[in-house]
């Protein structure tokens, strides 16, 4: 099973590309305090500094002297957190309510899928800037506008996961044998609706970087974390004198969300045995 | 030599290559067969004995590269078609060889009509002015027998049954007078009726057009209605052939005797079951009712599928339900188990009375189970069998290491080793997963069992294999079975009383061996009738 997996996966060279990117980034938030020992918010230089033009500041220093790699190594762990929280907690609401609109059908359905267009209706972007004004910029409340945001797709998958499934006979024997109805949700219908799930997270995470970047840009980041989008948004008004204060925070979103994307065509791959024989 | 005796078509020694990792290196090995104009050839063999591939193979339809053909010829009217482009199959197909599927259901689109479906085989091929067009696809409607064809030709598929849209698609591939006609298995997905009409009127077409047919099939029954010649084919390779009655009256191979002796020989079995026994099961006056389409500004169609349906059964004794789709006979079965709720009557399980739906299926207490149609859908794919056998005794309170040793008994029991409880679903053949199936519903020491068309996807072999093993835990376990089936043959093996349904009633129920030797209603005789048998 996991040999045919990873076999399907890494015939897609994107996807394995995506993975080591992303174990970069990874290993950049476990031992970045360690290659960057400035705090990124501590005036260290002065201000202006280009890339490579004084030791031990490869990135240079943005409008007040502050170290951008560092910024960047510190935001990585702050960009991420939020990230993969925000998409835990969008994936619990969405298949939760997702799983009962699908399994038990008629007005529950109806009555979920009319709560859930209700967040689809509002502009995404627009709701999680209200909810993070509302909450005060914080981490929790940044995860939370996120989470709050982006469970309604969610939702819509795993019910139309669940409407088919719930058909099948499998279903119809395990309530013959007597199983009570939160068990056959969990052992027998989400195992079977997985694989979409876990391929729509992990491009729920890059969504989650975007969102969160963009939230920092505008100025509703948590003022005590220092983040990728805040410092793309704090080097927005010296663009044209100083590129990379905008460069090397906006390529670390854009090689993560890439990374994320990619992953995310490779597990659609891995986990679709359907796959298996096609070429690409 | 004279054209008429050439052959429409010729394969030689056509060798087809599987991918690697498949159970076999070769699809198809050394095949080599003749079909003379105007004659029916028959490919009989199991699933996986690669008839299919030869189909695909003559009409181009091989999924390449991973599947191709690697060696051998295959002669239309000559011509090669290995060695045929894109471009020159695709002159042939449609006008030259025609071809029918095995699902009627999925073989046409459903957003295009009946006659424009038919009109693109025009289109592909010859240019017609509309009004003649027009005139020809109502030709070819009228000649497959579809009735009101005028009306017909602007309807959309889905106000067609199955059967009917089996005639559509012979229509189809029939449009341009084609030499040769390929079917894949087009009626197994039909009900017996449906069947016999089927084959009569591919006999009658290919009789009025002088068209060679290659009749794929793994039915025994069909080829001796319908076949000149038969090839029949195990593993890939062709392991005999010769004429139709020679290889049905005297098979020289071992396997092709294997295959004619598996066909359900459809004769009553010898009631065992003891007429004092326990009544285990009583329906009284029970009604159902699907409305389907129903919305908030609608109310929706009504079909009945259950109309005051009565009977009783005894511990030991099976009842068989018979009856072509739609007539009701799964509706009742899911009415028996709980899986949908009924409106009125009464269904008395060891003389209580049973709820409908949900609250019925609890009340039983899992000692009604049902095995079902399809043992692809019915065993969940991210579950081992094991745990899938033993979920059943352990939510019913079993202990979990008896739960578990119930569960090996039964694996043994059904004829699997030990080592299967760590293996998923889909390592097992469909033959294999319906015992597993049968052994889930045994877990849990059942009174009533509702097989619901249990061997309708399996092959015959496989089938015979099936049903025995049905007889064998009857007899075992002393259950009381309603065996639902549109098979007369399988009913009349299974069963000590039939029960003929038509339309949600049943109009015919009695011990089998009077019910099958002397049917009283008229729609029981045309059952009986449409029955494919061996020429005698």
């Amino acid at each position: 099973m996991s040999q045919a997996f990873w076999r399907r996966f890494s015939r897609n060279k994107g996807a394995v590309l995506g993975l080591v990117v992303l174990a970069l980034a990874l290993l950049l938030v476990a031992v970045g305090p360690l290659l960057a020992p400035n705090d990124p918010w501590d005036m260290v230089q002065q201000p202006f500094l280009r890339p490579l033009q004084e030791a031990g500041f490869p990135l240079g220093t943005d409008t007040m002297g502050r170290d951008i790699f560092s910024g960047v190594v510190r935001g990585a762990r702050i960009s991420l957190l939020i990230a993969v929280v925000s998409t835990a907690v969008a994936l619990l609401i969405g298949v939760g309510i997702g799983a009962v609109a699908g399994y038990f059908g008629g007005w529950v359905d109806a009555t979920l899928m009319r709560f859930t267009e209700l967040f689809q209706a509002v502009p995404s972007f627009a709701l999680a800037i209200v909810l993070v004004a509302i909450f005060q910029p914080s981490v929790g409340a940044i995860v939370a506008a996120i989470a709050i945001v982006s469970w309604p797709p969610v939702a819509r998958l795993v019910r139309g996961e669940f409407l088919t499934l719930r058909q099948r006979d499998f279903v119809a024997a395990a309530q013959l044998a007597g199983l009570s109805t939160p068990r056959i949700i969990l052992t027998q219908v989400l195992p079977n609706a997985a694989s979409p799930i876990v391929v729509m997270a992990s491009l729920m995470v890059a969504t989650a970087i975007l969102l969160e970047s963009s939230l920092s840009f505008l100025g509703l980041g948590d003022p005590n974390q220092m983040s990728w989008g805040y410092m793309v948004g704090s080097a927005r008004t010296v663009l044209r004198q100083a590129w990379w204060m905008a460069v090397f925070p906006g390529l670390a979103i854009v090689l993560t969300v890439l990374a994320l994307n990619l992953v995310g065509e490779g597990l659609n791959d891995g986990l679709n045995a359907r796959a298996d024989g096609r070429t690409r | 030599m004279p054209a008429t005796t050439e052959p429409v078509l010729a394969i030689e020694g056509l060798d087809i290559r599987l991918p690697a990792g498949a159970d076999r290196p070769l699809a198809v090995q050394g095949a080599s067969l003749q079909l003379l104009r105007g004659k029916t050839l028959c490919v009989v063999g199991e699933s996986g004995s690669g008839k299919s591939m030869i189909a695909n193979a003559i009409m181009g339809l091989l999924p390449k590269p991973q599947v191709a053909p690697v060696a051998g010829r295959i002669l239309f009217q000559g011509q090669d078609l290995l060695q045929l482009g894109e471009a020159g199959l695709r002159a042939l197909r449609g006008s030259r060889i025609g071809m029918v599927f095995q699902e009627p259901m999925t073989a046409l689109n459903p957003v295009l009509k009946i006659g424009e479906q038919i009109g693109e085989v025009f289109d592909a091929h010859v240019t017609l002015p509309a009004a003649e067009k027009r005139r020809r696809i109502l030709a070819a409607l009228a000649d497959v027998g579809l009735p009101d064809p005028a009306l017909l030709i602007d309807s959309y598929p889905f106000r067609l049954s199955g059967g009917q849209r089996q005639r559509v698609m012979i229509a189809c591939a029939m449009a341009l007078e084609p030499a040769l006609l390929i079917c894949d298995e087009p009626t197994t997905a039909l009900d017996v009726t449906t069947q016999a009409q089927i084959l009569a009127l591919i006999k009658d077409l290919q009789h009025r057009r002088g068209t060679a047919v290659l009749f794929i099939t793994h039915d025994f029954g069909v080829v001796s209605e319908i076949a000149d010649q038969v090839v029949v084919m195990q593993t890939g390779r062709i392991v005999e052939a010769g004429a139709a009655q020679q290889v049905l009256r005297a098979p020289q191979h071992a396997y092709t005797r294997q295959l004619i002796a598996a066909i359900p020989h459809g004769q009553a079995r010898q009631t065992a079951g003891d007429a004092d026994a326990d009544v285990v099961l009583q329906v009284q006056d029970l009604c159902k009712t699907h409305v389907t389409g129903r919305g908030l500004f609608s109310r929706g169609r009504q079909v009945q599928a259950a109309k005051d349906v009565s009977f009783t059964l005894r511990q030991g004794q099976t009842l068989g339900l018979v009856g072509e789709s739609g007539s009701g006979k799964s509706s009742v079965g899911r009415c028996l188990v709980g899986l949908s709720p009924f409106e009125s009557g009464r269904i008395l399980f060891k003389g209580r009375s049973l709820l409908p739906g949900a609250s019925g299926m609890r009340q039983a207490g899992g000692k009604i189970q049902m095995v079902f149609q399809d043992p692809n859908a019915s065993l969940n794919p991210r579950q081992k069998i094991g745990a899938a056998i033993a979920a059943g005794p352990i939510a019913q309170g079993v202990p979990v290491a008896e739960a578990l040793a119930r569960m090996r008994e039964l694996l043994a029991l059904v004829g699997l080793g030990p080592e299967a409880a760590d293996r998923w679903p889909h390592a097992f053949s469909g033959g294999q997963r319906q015992r597993i199936c049968i052994a889930r519903a045994l877990a849990l020491r059942p009174e009533l069992l509702v097989a619901d068309e249990p061997v309708s996807a399996l092959d015959v072999s496989v089938q015979a294999q099936v049903l025995k093993l049905f007889a064998e835990v009857r007899q075992r376990f002393q259950l009381a079975m309603v065996f639902i089936t549109h098979d007369l043959r399988v009913a009349g093996e299974m069963c000590d009383h039939i029960a003929v349904m038509q339309r949600g009633a049943i109009v015919e129920m009695g011990p089998t061996a009077q019910v099958l030797a002397d049917p009283q209603h008229a729609y029981t005789r045309a059952l009986i009738e449409a029955v494919p048998r061996l020429a005698a």
